[in-house]
């Protein structure tokens, strides 16, 4: 009996030991199945990338999800990080702000479409105590107190285009984004388009070498430190600065116009020629009404779809999904401080959205 | 005489009050945070919003079931994974207190523990998730678990080294095999101190955010199989805090009050067993 | 054993009767034999196991070695060494230096310690001298370790909202711009996150003292405030070195709470309460959106920094120590 009892203590010891080993290398190499789980599974498809659309997706897909009931995982993990994911295939889809740029576009290795989805502004908030009127900014300004040149508020560059207001003696304290941003990306390729001397001396990016200021995390990092310090001026995405009332400036646009930032003017501002690849920055646009410092989205994937094994079927749901948010999808817009879409920016979607394909062959019509 | 004593004893007096003063002072910033976070999340947290999933912006209600159901699917994986390895390398270092690999190991210890959990998490997305193509909780698991490591592989080699040595050799006098005696002596002598170990190691990854942006993923629905993306609570409150909306800051306060009461849970835990085990000792 | 054997053999030859009465003993023997084998073989695997293990610890960290090194290639290529004292990080030309970043964590990291050595060693003696027993001792002691206990994000979320306020309302008084947040919040908010470090190292060197070192100087006279500069300090000085050490290795790599309240700037912070950068902070900040391979790597390369620098420290630390407990 005894030598029984001890065997099986014994088993029981070898099969701990053999446990622990299996559980060892499983976690060193063990998981190299978990691909064909991945792409079986039909009925989920994964994205990531920009911030900015994080909110507008995840009521979309809730949406989409209710009525369809395909499952969206989008984690909003950085428009730059959704194209690298996009790049390394880990990902169905991205969301970027900015288009591949030339060397990312290089890396991909095939051709990648850019589906304009919504459109976004970058707004100017301040902190000037006891100024209640509505500052107005002209670019050559903005430029100025960006560029640290402009140091006070009582500067008379800004004095002339705001007689009405009267502005204290305060330094001017300036917050930027610190993390790498999309929102830093429409604000600099403004700058850079209406100040010769900021494309030369900072240039434009979703991180750039700022010449001067504090830079805050997030959107709510530059709007805690904008409400906080007197006297500071910060950029933020509109969708953040409308529901939390903060003090908006005018911009001026290329058509002379001081003009503030909401929804109707965002889409004014992306009412214009979009070019058939729809990568074409919205910044210092031509329309009257038009909020100068807007921008596009967009979500990315690769024209031919037919890479990593992935089923025809799930191809064509991910393609039926892009073309639901850019129609159906837009009613959501406006109420999350969005600016939906224009006609001529949808027509160009669905064009593009045409052009996709699974194994060489057209998906939709 | 008198009054050089009296000074003696006086500045005795003053260090000592000196002393309690810093020393109660520096409680006093844990407090305030308690305090902070207890009152922004007190009233989100209830039955609804523990066991559903989060709702898109603009719809009340909601909740942080799916980041609580992945927080603590990623956590068991991570320390089902880590405490054997753990416990292991510490029986191994307790029971070699020289030698080269010894020396190593510790300091490859003492090095992980100095790594920031950001670096982990982007050397795990080039060992895992890159090669295999997709996020999944799995990924973020095995980079908690690299976290852990240090805490379990340091409380394991102190307790062990507290053991009395004659406890080892009566058991091997007695003609146990080596391995019987760690696992069916020692190891259940300082199971107290192991313990405490584990659960400040899984106390620590609890709250980790960064390794797991890039691994773990996150996930909006309610997702049980671990090679797939997976929310957690530290994703959902990085997530839900810098967003614009109202709604969402209140998920993340009452999400922020559920991770730290889980965190302080653990750590109350492991102060009752630990003093029980002192007691039988 | 041996000779056990050959009695059996030599038995076994000799009569039917006999070869009954000694087969039973004898198989039992081989079972014996057998069993001790696998007990031997098991034995065996279970210290493989263990040298596995100590190894498998050496292979990760070396393997984090190696794959920053790797990422970080292109980075070095196109930068050299001088990423090591480069003023300027500009993604847009690609010209990345570590400089600005290096500063603002060696500033940071060594001011909480100094902010938090009065903290940390009057914990360490209140616990180890004072009040080494009772549930005085007990609360703080439990107290003090929750301390460790609370996630960063938590300790970044307060720290923007409660404490910077104060610092500016602090600089507003000194006169220089209120900013708020910069090099001196970020260092203080680390100086909490570090107490409990330093705090039960110091603890632990304390309850080490000999007691007939102590009782022999109070017998001689000594005031409490005596036997601790005289007796207790000399005596734990390098293990309370140690303690910081380890405060110092957890301050250098800490992240997210210091990214939302030092300021994020690539400038060279002129004082310390301007705005800065740390390493970990960088890397928090900008790995999301680099869009660039130089970029991507030159940030790597800063994480593979961060690594390097804690090796040092802590080979440091190890070194003392161990002078420590040869004394």
């Amino acid at each position: 009996m005894k030598n029984v009892k001890r065997n099986v203590l014994q088993t029981a010891n070898y099969l701990k030991l053999a446990l622990i080993t299996c559980l060892l290398f499983c976690s060193c190499q063990g998981n190299s199945g978990n691909q064909q789980n991945n792409t079986a599974d039909a009925n989920t498809l994964i994205g990531a990338g920009s911030t900015f659309d994080y909110p507008l997706f995840s009521k979309q897909f809730a949406e989409y999800h209710k009525t369809t009931g395909l499952k969206v995982n989008y984690q909003s993990i950085g428009s730059g990080g959704g194209i690298l994911q996009l790049i390394n295939k880990t990902v169905d889809f991205g969301a970027s702000d900015a288009p591949l740029n030339e060397e990312q576009t290089h890396k991909a290795g095939a051709p990648v479409l850019h589906i304009p989805v919504t459109a976004g502004a970058v707004v100017l908030s301040y902190n000037l105590p006891g100024v209640t009127d509505t500052l107005k900014l002209s670019p050559g300004v903005l430029a100025g107190i960006f560029l640290g040149e402009i140091k006070k508020w009582n500067d008379p560059k800004l004095t002339t285009i705001n007689p009405d207001v009267t502005l204290p003696d305060l330094d001017i304290v300036i917050v930027h984004r610190s993390d790498g941003s999309g929102t830093t990306n429409i604000f600099t390729t403004y700058l850079g388009k209406v100040s010769a001397e900021w494309g030369k001396k900072v240039g434009e990016g979703s991180s750039i070498y700022w010449p001067t200021g504090l830079g805050g995390k997030g959107n709510e990092g530059v709007a805690g430190l904008v409400k906080q310090i007197p006297g500071a001026i910060g950029y933020v995405e509109l969708a953040y600065a409308l529901p939390n009332n903060m003090a908006i400036a005018k911009v001026q646009n290329k058509a002379g116009n001081y003009i503030f930032p909401d929804i109707a003017s965002v889409t004014a501002a992306a009412n214009m020629q979009i070019p058939q690849d729809a990568r074409i920055s919205l910044t210092n646009t031509d329309a009257v009404d038009g909020y100068p410092i807007s921008g596009l989205s967009w979500i990315i994937i690769y024209r031919e779809q037919g890479y990593n094994k992935r089923s025809a079927d799930k191809v064509a749901k991910l393609i039926k999904l892009t073309w639901w948010q850019i129609h159906e999808g837009q009613q959501y817009s406006a109420a999350l401080f969005y600016a939906p879409l224009s006609q001529n920016a949808v027509a160009v979607g669905e064009q593009i959205l045409r052009s996709a394909t699974y194994d060489g062959k057209v998906i939709i019509k | 005489m008198s009054v050089h004593i009296k000074y003696r004893i006086g500045k005795s007096t003053a260090f000592k009050s000196i002393v309690i003063f810093f020393a109660s002072v520096s409680i006093l910033p844990l407090i305030a945070i308690l305090f902070y976070i207890i009152r922004e999340g007190v009233t989100k947290i209830n039955w609804h919003f523990l066991t559903h999933v989060p709702k898109p912006v603009g719809e009340p209600g909601g909740g942080i079931s799916n980041a609580l159901l992945g927080s603590m699917m990623i956590v068991a994986i991570a320390s089902v994974i880590a405490v054997p390895v753990g416990i292991l390398c510490g029986i191994y270092l307790s029971e070699h207190k020289t030698g080269r690999l010894a020396y190593w190991s510790r300091l490859a210890v003492d090095i992980l523990q100095g790594i920031p959990s950001i670096v982990i998490g982007i050397v795990v997305y080039f060992w895992l998730v890159k090669p295999l193509g997709g996020f999944s909780a799995f990924s973020g698991s095995i980079a908690l678990a690299i976290m852990m490591l240090p805490i379990l592989v340091r409380s394991t080699e102190e307790t062990l080294k507290m053991l009395p040595q004659s406890l080892k050799e009566a058991a091997l006098a007695l003609g146990m095999p080596y391995h019987r005696v760690m696992l069916k002596v020692i190891l259940p002598c300082g199971i107290g101190g192991i313990l405490s170990g584990v659960m400040l190691s899984i106390a620590r990854i609890a709250g980790e955010t960064a390794p797991l942006l890039f691994t773990a993923f996150g996930n909006p629905f309610l997702e049980t199989n671990i090679f797939k993306p997976m929310q957690s609570l530290p994703l959902l409150i990085f997530n839900y805090a810098t967003s614009p909306y109202e709604d969402w800051h209140d998920l993340a306060w009452g999400a922020s009050l559920v991770l730290l009461l889980w965190v302080l849970l653990l750590n109350v835990i492991t102060k009752l067993t630990t003093r029980k085990w002192n007691i039988q000792l | 054993m041996g000779a056990n054997t050959d009695n059996g053999t030599i038995t076994s030859k000799t009569g039917m009767a006999r070869l009954l009465n000694i087969k039973t003993p004898d198989i039992l023997k081989a079972k014996r034999i057998k069993r001790s084998h696998r007990h031997i073989r098991s034995e065996h695997f279970f210290r493989q196991l263990l040298i596995i293990m100590a190894l498998l610890i050496l292979v990760i960290v070396a393997g984090i070695a190696l794959t920053l090194s790797v990422e970080s290639v292109p980075s070095m290529k196109a930068m050299g060494i001088s990423f090591l004292w480069g003023k300027m990080w500009n993604p847009v030309a690609d010209i990345y230096g570590a400089y600005p970043f290096l500063l603002g964590t060696l500033l940071t990291s060594f001011l909480a310690l100094i902010i938090s050595i009065p903290f940390s060693f009057s914990i360490a003696i209140f616990l180890g001298e004072y009040y080494s027993k009772g549930w005085l001792s007990t609360l703080l002691k439990n107290t003090v370790e929750l301390i460790a206990a609370v996630p960063s994000v938590i300790y970044g979320f307060w720290g923007l909202y409660v404490l910077v306020p104060i610092v500016r309302a602090f600089e507003l008084k000194l006169g220089i711009t209120p900013y708020g947040i910069g090099i001196f919040s970020a260092s203080l908010i680390l100086s909490i996150m570090v107490i409990p470090y330093a705090a039960s190292m110091g603890r632990e060197m304390i309850r080490m003292v000999p007691p007939p070192l102590k009782e022999g100087a109070y017998s001689l006279g000594a005031t409490r405030y005596e036997v601790i500069r005289s007796i207790i300090l000399p005596y734990t000085k390098s293990g309370m070195f140690a303690g910081i050490l380890l405060s110092l290795g957890r301050a250098l790599g800490e992240t997210m709470a210091v990214t939302m309240i030092i300021g994020n700037t690539s400038l060279v912070p002129k004082n310390i309460f301007s705005p800065g950068n740390t390493m970990a902070s960088v890397i928090a900040n900008e790995f999301t959106e680099a869009d660039k391979t130089v970029y991507l790597s030159a940030l790597i390369e800063l994480g593979l920094l961060l690594f390097l620098v804690t090796v040092v420290i802590n080979m440091l630390g190890k070194r003392i120590i161990k002078r420590f407990t040869n004394e």
